[in-house]
């Protein structure tokens, strides 16, 4: 799909920003190129879209030499989501996504169609269309910003940092939805970050770049397990190293498969004794066929027990929870950023599998102290 | 009052005449402003180098006093409107066209590249992107440039232009202050007018940034 062929950049003096890179990347990979700052991964990655022009070397896309085609056109073929954002304040929400579409001269309502259709991907309302940038919240923005990219629907899409000025949560929340969608949609996808957690969680295989030379190029979990020198040791930091075991368990190998539940149609005071029964302040609330609906807790009971008698009339929805598949190391993390107690497990209908709360954890780090031992 | 009423009936129509006059001549040299310095100013967006020079060199033309580069054009175009259009001409391009160049220049970096990178052509980044976001400091300049020149206009007089200046400029030979404020008054009344309705195109022309029906807290 996307080929780099001893590819240099000289900028004017003699340094070299990027030095005789050679890489190959195929069709719906995601890659994602990593490094310190000053290591030529923008660099590299801009030489693409022809926002810098290599000094020597070719990058063909589809076999095809970008240096022999039309810059402007070829642009137009291929998404591009910069950090900054860079949504036109003076354009609806509409007119800024389907940007690509109108420079490709698409019908008015070939556009609208298309503008209705990706804001859905992103479970934005549609009304938003008719807003204005400045009207939503930055990570909103960027969500634009990347539907933007996704308009005419180009099999390639250059990212720069593009969730590096979000807060961690937005962050969690965009880099998962992302994620799905690149698996959904199948695009090739060239993604420059600084983060090494945000590499490991998107990129099928990351490209370690330092002084404008590739320094290991594999999976994530290949790198974690087999850094190549030194330099990506200390790149990658320690710590993660230590966490790679727990990296490639999944939540559905450590999680309690039997949390305690409610169904929504219960009444308060069965709620309340089954917390009592089982010692815990909170319950999850299931609707019919286990799927789960929310949860409730003995506060929500203790301030509403005069006024409604069902859980289904008082129990909350905001919940943040997890598929059976997510790796461990992602779900602490996203536990401890959240100060949340527990994180219910689904399946991809929605259905309860179990729970992992705070406990499990503990057994997972006793487990990791003195399992060895154990074996013994 | 009387006296008011008295002037009106003896020149009610000479002033009809000078104000259109004097609008006239200032309009044009405005227009003519306009259509020279917007164009330059993106120009001189694109080659950088060139910019402060040429923003210099506008710089101190402007300085140069009024009378004097009136004066300069009578042995090349002679006397009348012309001369006076030419002169008025180039003070309206220093504002314009710094505005517009600093406008233009003060785009956000970011916005020319997410459009660069998405294939826009150069002329579509100018005219869809930075002329737009650039319409409130460009239109300032205009504003200054045309409160200026109606002023300035009043000198015009001086080559033969006709304008308001010739009541000025007769009051000031006479000795009648009358005749210096039917001058005065109808200028001042034009510029404030004028500032007026190019506030009122400023805002026509300024792109919307928030959706009407949606108020942020």
């Amino acid at each position: 799909m996307l080929t780099f062929e001893n590819v240099t950049k000289i900028y004017s003096g003699s340094k070299k920003a990027v030095n005789n890179l050679n890489l190959q990347i195929e069709k719906g990979e995601f890659i994602c190129f990593i490094g310190p700052s000053g290591c030529g991964k923008t660099t590299s990655m801009k030489m693409v879209n022809r926002l810098i022009e290599p000094s020597e070397g070719r990058i063909l896309i589809d076999g095809k030499d970008i240096m022999k085609q039309n810059r402007v056109q070829m642009r137009r073929e291929i998404g591009y989501v910069i950090q900054q954002i860079g949504l036109f304040p003076h354009m609806t929400i509409s007119e800024n996504i389907t940007l690509v579409p109108k420079l490709l001269q698409w019908s008015k309502e070939k556009r609208r169609e298309r503008a209705v259709e990706l804001i859905k991907l992103v479970n934005l309302p549609e009304e938003y269309l008719d807003r204005y940038p400045q009207e939503l919240s930055g990570g909103q923005q960027q969500r634009i910003g990347v539907l933007r990219a996704l308009a005419s629907n180009p099999p390639l899409i250059l990212m720069d940092e593009p969730f590096g000025a979000l807060d961690p949560i937005t962050r969690d929340g965009l880099q998962e939805e992302f994620k799905d969608l690149q698996k959904r949609l199948g695009k090739t996808i060239v993604f420059v970050t600084h983060d090494m957690d945000e590499a490991i969680k998107l990129a099928d295989r990351i490209v370690i770049m330092k002084d404008g030379e590739i320094v290991q190029v594999d999976t994530p979990d290949e790198i974690l397990r087999n850094p190549a020198n030194e330099f990506v040791e200390s790149f990658i930091g320690k710590e993660r190293l230590i966490q790679t075991k727990p990296d490639v368990t999944t939540v559905g190998q450590i999680m309690n498969k039997i949390p305690a539940t409610v169904h929504k149609e219960e009444t308060l005071s069965t709620a309340i004794q089954r917390m009592k029964e089982k010692r815990v302040d909170s319950l999850l609330v299931i609707g019919d066929d286990q799927t789960l609906e929310g949860y409730i807790d003995v506060e929500d009971i203790e301030e509403n027990r005069k006024k409604s008698t069902l859980v289904g009339e008082i129990y909350e929805t905001e919940l943040y929870k997890v598929k059976e598949d997510s790796l461990i190391r992602d779900t602490i993390q996203k536990m401890l950023r959240r100060h949340t107690k527990y994180v219910p497990v689904v399946d991809d209908q929605n259905k309860l599998k179990g729970i992992v709360t705070r406990a499990t954890l503990a057994d997972l780090v006793y487990d990791s102290i003195w399992g060895d031992e154990d074996d013994n | 009052m009387d006296t008011l009423i008295q002037f009106f009936q003896e020149q009610g129509s000479t002033l009809a005449l000078k104000t259109w006059e004097h609008l006239y001549i200032s309009l044009i040299a405005v227009l003519l402003g306009i259509l020279v310095a917007v164009p330059v100013g993106i120009l001189l967006t694109r080659i950088n180098r060139a910019a402060d020079t040429v923003i210099r060199i506008v710089s101190i033309i402007q300085t140069f006093p009024s009378l004097a580069i009136l004066a300069f054009f009578i042995p090349i175009l002679g006397v009348g409107k012309v001369p006076a259009i030419v002169a008025l001409f180039f003070y309206s391009m220093l504002p314009i066209l710094r505005n517009t160049y600093i406008g233009i220049k003060n785009t956000d970096k970011n916005l020319l590249e997410a459009g660069r990178g998405m294939g826009m052509t150069n002329t579509q980044l100018i005219f869809s992107v930075e002329l737009p976001l650039a319409i409130p400091i460009i239109m300032a300049g205009i504003r200054v440039s045309t409160v200026y020149l109606i002023g300035w206009a009043t000198l015009a007089s001086f080559v033969g232009a006709g304008g308001l200046g010739d009541f000025i400029f007769d009051g000031l030979n006479l000795y009648q202050p009358e005749l210096i404020l039917a001058g005065a008054i109808p200028s001042t009344i034009l510029a404030l007018l004028a500032d007026f309705i190019l506030g009122k195109v400023e805002k026509k022309l300024t792109p919307t940034t928030k959706s009407t029906h949606y108020e942020t807290a």
